[in-house]
């Protein structure tokens, strides 16, 4: 890392301290996404042989999809990077607030995404009868989405865990408040996507709303009780240690994302739009 | 100056208290010597030892399996073990020399040459480098658990696992294999692969970031370039194995269909998707041994390596076109003439850059003065004995004769030629050339020559039969045959050659450990070799380099060595400056790696039983193993959090102008 004590000035594209100016972590998130392609590369393939390939009898595709809300969920999860690309940038810029709200923003869309997956797939188990085992395309789509899924919700996780990072005071212990701080984060998220963003959606394909919340009445309890904690804890402590030095971490998490959101792209087009030619 | 330095690395008193930091649930690990230092190590050489010390370890276990199938095959109709117990061994045998012998001593030396050859103190991300290691202990342990229900009977693991070591569907359906053992063997080849993935990310930014001053890419030693493509084909390699196996498990666990032909699956995909791995690993096993010939041959020939640029760009070449040839080991599946041909080609263009470096090889010894240290002689026997292997793969490539070998003896010969006689051969050279550079002491010359000697004798003996058993008609994993075959003579001599080679193997190992008490004392540069490592004393202080060396040529220590005054001026400069920047910066030791890496062990140990009750002493105290796993998953979570939290940390070294070594932390 360059030392901004020396030059009192951050080059944020160039590090002289490694041989190639590119910052290790950097190289190392590039690196790590090479061979994350080859990963969802194995799973799509499977999923088209056996679509190119299908036994008599497998599941029919467009009789399942709901392609308006996967549609829908997949302009939120483009317009997270969008987020993201702020969070960067106000990073870069040493403006911690304005990172800050741009990463709970990133996040926030990242839980709308995984909760239309929740949606999609509680509604294609109860409704459409597709299981992981009932059908080549039940297992082969099931494990392809719900693999992206779980590196969005893993996205989110990093993202949080930035987040609280932002807090880490300057001097002094701060471990227990670090832990509070993230649990509140995980809380929150974690009942956003699970319970509140799919009760969303099926209250706006006509489910009652007063019926959701009595339904669920303890995970909103605790997701409210989350949200409460994180305001509290998101208020102004004093010095922090994060910084315009930071950015590169920042940024590192921002690949990642952004490379999640593209793998959904190529996912979309593969798995869901091809079926409607 | 030399011997102050390395009395310091690893004999000194423990290290500066740690600084209390801003996130800590407890102190950070200081200990110089002792268990606790091993096991929070974050120093890539004794990482390397670790990674050497385990592999040799399982190398002689998977010796023993091996010795334990040629006995059974000895004589014709012999009952000396089980069928069910010849399955296990063949199946661990590969599994184990390949996942846990040959892998991880190319990791070994991964670890302790990199940094040394790219002039760095250590390699990119100190603590990954460990959790690597202990990952890989973890996948040794998943695969080799199953061992103990042979002893232990009330230990249910259905015996170790006993598909072979590719595992072909529907073989590993919970129909043919319902017992644990195929659960542990995809558990444990799953945690084996992120291991090696984690790893290679991590050399693969150490060789491209981390190299010294002038050290362009084109002056990297050779070995170091093939360690970057294998880097390379790991990481892009794996992935496929990996969805591969976690789709046999879903198959096994929770009920999908990908390779249950009921179900609308199709048996063929497993085959392309390992295949798909495990035709660049047979890349990822050879390179490196092809790396450190490379540095072997020119040292002992007197002269530079011949055509540098063509032997680096064959490596790569080998490695591209090392992901276009997977389906020659399917010839035989009916992949459509078209296919076939295409295949039978690329494998036929995969010879030309092999064969491009062996000419370099020749060339390289052509005119030079020849000096038959043990290293060479054992490198000499690598370009021998890999040509002999290279010959008959260039036999499989042609597609009607491999329909005649497929599952013959004479494949047995074939990737044995290449692995011991081309991987082994090369590993064992070379751990009798750094032996010196890390221990400090010599290998005694007149045992290393008997070993050679031994082993090169023992094993063609041993594999050179098996050439002919397979045309005749022998099929590979037969436990037995009758003695009206035709393969009487054959096995005989095999087998006896087999147990030649145990004994060349025990020699050499043998000595090595008497060398590692007694063997004579050796100084920075016992071979008067050419890369960086060299440079340094015998064994390297933890820092490595007094002062980071400026590279000026492709042999950098040779130049080193002949422009004397102008490098002594450049390192008092380079330590000088270092010491105004708070001296050379050292990252601390570390529990998590090795916390998140037990989190791991419970978690897939227990996930893989995951729909059996646990039991204890004979009373069943859990419906199943769920809460376990989630007890794992737990710990290595909580111990990912804590690292991340933790921060790199360190200390600072300040070398005086007599080699005196001090420590120091402070804010710089």
């Amino acid at each position: 890392m360059s030392s901004p004590a020396a030059t009192g000035h951050i080059d944020h594209h160039h590090d002289h301290t490694t041989a190639t100016g590119i910052p290790n972590k950097k190289l190392l998130w590039w690196a790590f996404l090479a061979s994350d392609c080859m990963f969802f590369g194995a799973l799509i393939s499977t999923h088209l042989v056996y679509r190119l390939n299908p036994p008599p009898g497998n599941a029919v595709p467009t009789q399942i999809f709901n392609i308006e809300l996967t549609s829908f969920s997949t302009f939120i999860l483009l317009m997270s990077s969008l987020l993201m690309a702020l969070a960067v940038n106000a990073i870069q810029r040493g403006n911690i607030r304005s990172t800050r709200t741009m990463l709970l923003g990133t996040m926030f869309f990242g839980c709308i995404f995984l909760g239309g997956q929740v949606f999609e797939f509680t509604h294609f188990v109860e409704v459409k009868k597709m299981t992981l085992s009932n059908s080549i395309f039940g297992s082969t789509f099931y494990t392809l989405t719900g693999t992206h899924g779980t590196h969005v919700a893993i996205g989110v996780l990093l993202l949080g865990m930035m987040y609280v990072r932002t807090f880490k005071p300057a001097s002094g212990g701060g471990l227990m408040l670090n832990f509070l701080h993230l649990l509140a984060v995980a809380v929150t998220f974690g009942v956003a996507f699970i319970w509140f963003v799919p009760g969303m959606i099926e209250v706006i394909y006509g489910a009652s709303f007063p019926e959701l919340l009595r339904h669920h009445a303890l995970p909103f309890a605790a997701g409210i009780a989350g949200l409460v904690a994180l305001i509290a804890l998101g208020r102004a402590r004093g010095a922090v240690e994060f910084g315009e030095k930071n950015a590169i971490d920042v940024e590192a998490i921002g690949l990642y994302w952004h490379f999640v959101d593209i793998v959904w792209i190529i996912i979309f087009t593969a798995v869901y739009l091809l079926e409607y030619l | 100056m030399a011997e102050a330095l390395a009395k310091h690395a690893y004999t000194g008193g423990a290290h500066a208290p740690a600084r209390k930091a801003t996130f800590e649930l407890f102190a950070r690990p200081t200990a110089k010597t002792g268990l606790v230092s091993w096991l929070t190590t974050v120093d890539h050489k004794k990482i390397g030892m670790l990674y050497g010390g385990f592999a040799i370890l399982f190398f002689l276990i998977g010796g023993l399996e091996a010795l334990m199938i040629r006995t059974q095959l000895i004589v014709p109709n012999n009952r000396f073990i089980s069928a069910q117990l010849y399955n296990e061994l063949f199946t661990m045998h590969g599994t184990t020399m390949i996942f846990l012998a040959v892998m991880p001593l190319n990791a070994a030396f991964f670890n302790l040459l990199i940094p040394l050859h790219v002039g760095a103190r250590d390699v990119a991300f100190p603590r990954l480098n460990s959790f690597s290691l202990w990952v890989w202990v973890v996948g040794a342990i998943l695969l080799n658990v199953g061992w103990l229900s042979h002893f232990v009977p009330s230990w249910k693991f259905g015996g170790a696992p006993d598909v072979g070591w590719f595992g072909y569907a529907p073989l590993t359906s919970k129909v043919f294999t319902p017992d644990l053992s195929t659960d542990l063997w995809v558990l444990g080849l799953q945690v084996l692969g992120l291991s090696s993935i984690v790893a290679s990310l991590n050399f693969i930014v150490t060789i491209i970031n981390m190299r010294a001053p002038g050290l362009t890419m084109m002056r990297l030693p050779v070995f170091t370039w093939m360690a970057l493509v294998t880097s390379f084909l790991l990481i892009l390699a794996l992935p496929a194995i990996a969805i591969a196996l976690v789709e046999v498990m879903f198959d096994r666990n929770f009920g999908t269909n990908f390779f249950e032909v009921s179900g609308g699956g199709q048996p063929i995909l497993w085959q392309h998707l390992f295949w798909v791995f495990g035709h660049p690993e047979v890349y990822i096993l050879i390179l490196p041994p092809m790396g450190y010939v490379s540095e072997i041959l020119p040292t002992f020939s007197r002269k530079p390596l011949f055509g540098y640029p063509i032997i680096v760009f064959s490596g790569v070449a080998i490695g591209f076109i090392g992901f276009g040839v997977w389906s020659h080991h399917m010839f035989t599946t009916g992949l459509g003439n078209v296919a076939t041909a295409a295949f039978a080609l690329a494998t036929m263009a995969i010879a030309v850059p092999t064969g491009v470096k062996i000419f370099n090889w020749i060339g390289t010894l052509w005119g030079g003065r020849i000096v038959t240290r043990v290293p060479m002689m054992f490198a000499l026997g690598f370009i021998w004995m890999f040509m002999l292997g290279g010959f008959s793969g260039i036999m499989h490539s042609a597609a009607p004769a491999d329909a005649q070998q497929q599952d013959s003896y004479f494949v047995i010969a074939h990737f044995h030629y290449v692995l011991i006689g081309g991987a082994t051969f090369a590993l064992l050279a070379a751990i009798h050339f750094w032996f010196p550079k890390f221990f400090g002491r010599m290998v005694p010359e007149f045992w290393g020559k008997v070993s050679f000697w031994l082993i090169f004798v023992g094993f063609n003996c041993t594999f050179f039969p098996m050439h002919f058993l397979g045309l005749n008609g022998m099929p590979r994993r037969t436990w037995t045959y009758d003695s009206n075959m035709g393969w009487n003579e054959g096995n005989l001599f095999a087998s006896v050659g087999a147990y030649l080679l145990g004994l060349g193997i025990f020699t050499y190992f043998a000595v090595l450990v008497w060398s590692l008490f007694k063997g004579q004392r050796c100084g920075n540069d016992p071979w008067d070799a050419r890369t960086l490592e060299w440079s340094i004393p015998s064994p390297p202080p933890e820092h490595n380099f007094a002062a980071i060396p400026t590279v000026h040529a492709r042999d950098a220590w040779w130049y080193e060595k002949h422009h004397q005054e102008e490098i002594a001026r450049e390192k008092a400069e380079h330590i000088k400056a270092e010491e105004s920047h708070g001296g050379i910066h050292m990252p601390d030791q570390s529990w998590y790696p090795i916390i998140s890496a037990f989190g791991l062990l419970v978690g897939a140990f227990n996930f893989a039983q995951l729909h059996h009750p646990v039991m204890m002493f004979g009373n069943q105290v859990l419906a199943s193993h769920l809460p376990l796993a989630i007890t794992g998953l737990v710990i290595l979570l909580a111990g990912c959090y804590l690292w991340s939290l933790e921060g790199p940390g360190g200390y600072h070294l300040h070398i005086a102008a007599d080699g005196k070594v001090t420590e120091s932390r402070g804010d710089h």
